[in-house]
């Protein structure tokens, strides 16, 4: 048998009762997404798909990375990015190209050996498209991963100004590179735009300082002081103390404080505002 | 078992070890010497030995119990043990602190190290 009567099989296969295997395919998937998808999408994207996969295989596409098969793949691209977007889990979204192995399965039964042969060649065939599908779908997803982690490094690193010409920037979660990165640029942006000298960082959320941390903030602080501020460095925790000790890092002539309170009382004296507090307090 | 390929995989490694060191009931300052130990080492095992494995877990001797940890990578391993572990010493671009001082944060630290071959460093932190 040739690869050319092959692929003709494989047609007939897909063919032999036209329009209805589309349809029970639409069925079958539709079954498993339940209303997710709406019956008019799901059919338009299964139809298309059922389109490209016969003209494919009328061409003699013998895997899923031939040239014949670019519209298939194109469209599957489209149909596992859209499901992974909507939250759809890998199963459901690989169920779309399963499925049709399953509507398949009755031709078995009253089918020539012709027709075993060809459905195991299909069935290949399938597979492969639908771990094509789950592919495409994790890349998807760490895409996603990837964009919500950029958001977080601008999200969790807010300036905020305290007192006229004193600003802080409150610390959460690990401090890498990147993330530092932003920090300082930040820092040292708010230093310009509120033309202030005092800069409170408050690691109080930040659960351990290991050298690199320590190496980061460092140059943050000296940048700073090369722009006329000074950095004060507060929320240091006992443990984070002992642990900085016992690693040997030296903050020498950097001002530290365990509260933030306490650094901004600092801040306040260095830039000549006197806190008075009124025994009665204020009514 | 937890691999170090990536930045990332050195947040994972930190907090496999917190749960550990919760679990095994060490204290607060101990948690984050230990936390902070397996920080630099496992960062040492991504830039200097280009990636490797780190296996962590609960460990007991005669009464005692702790926490454990390997840093295992198949790099270009250290030449001169003991220029390495100087305080201020490094060949990258680090503070130079990370293994001498990661020594000093734990109680039990073995380093083998064969040029050209890997290093390992077993580093355990006791229970009080």
């Amino acid at each position: 048998m040739s690869e050319q009567a092959d692929a003709v099989d494989l047609v007939d296969l897909l063919s032999v009762e036209g329009e209805d295997l589309a349809a029970a395919w639409v069925r079958e998937v539709s079954g498993s997404l339940g209303r997710r998808v709406s019956a008019a999408e799901l059919e338009r994207e299964l139809r298309e798909l059922y389109e490209a996969l016969v003209e494919a295989l009328r061409q003699d596409a013998v895997d899923v990375h031939s040239e014949q098969m670019s519209e298939v793949r194109a469209l599957l691209t489209e149909l596992s990015r859209s499901r992974a977007r909507k939250g759809f889990s890998p199963t459901e979204t690989a169920i779309s190209v399963f499925a049709l192995k399953r509507v398949l399965e009755p031709v078995l039964r009253k089918g020539s050996s012709e027709s075993v042969h060809a459905y195991l060649q299909l069935s290949r065939l399938l597979d492969e498209l639908g771990l094509f599908t789950i592919e495409t779908y994790t890349q998807t997803r760490d895409a996603l991963i990837t964009a919500q982690a950029e958001q977080l490094l601008e999200l969790s690193t807010p300036v905020v100004r305290l007192w006229d010409g004193v600003i802080a920037v409150p610390l959460v979660g690990t401090l890498d590179s990147a993330r530092t990165q932003v920090v300082m640029e930040k820092l040292l942006q708010a230093l310009v735009d509120t033309g202030s000298e005092q800069a409170i960082i408050d690691i109080t959320g930040v659960p351990a300082v290991d050298t690199q941390v320590a190496q980061h903030l460092l140059k943050t602080i000296v940048a700073a002081r090369l722009m006329g501020a000074e950095c004060t460095v507060s929320g240091i925790s006992p443990q984070i103390a002992q642990t900085i000790v016992a690693l040997g890092i030296e903050f020498e002539g950097i001002a530290t404080k365990a509260s933030l309170a306490d650094a901004l009382k600092l801040a306040l004296r260095r830039s000549g505002v006197d806190l008075v507090a009124h025994r009665d307090g204020l009514r | 078992m937890h691999p170090v390929e990536r930045n990332g995989d050195v947040v994972h490694i930190r907090q496999a070890i917190r749960a550990l060191a919760q679990e095994g009931g060490l204290s607060l300052v101990d948690q984050t010497k230990m936390i902070t130990a397996a920080s630099e080492l496992a960062r040492n095992t991504l830039i200097y030995g280009g990636g490797g494995v780190v296996r962590a877990g609960a460990v007991a001797k005669d009464d005692r119990r702790g926490v454990g940890a390997v840093f295992e990578d198949s790099g270009p391993g250290i030449a001169d043990v003991a220029q390495a572990m100087t305080d201020g010493w490094t060949s990258g671009t680090g503070m130079g602190l990370g293994l001498s001082g990661s020594r000093r944060l734990v109680d039990e630290f073995d380093l083998r190290t064969t040029p050209g071959e890997g290093t390992t460093v077993t580093i355990i932190k006791w229970a009080r």
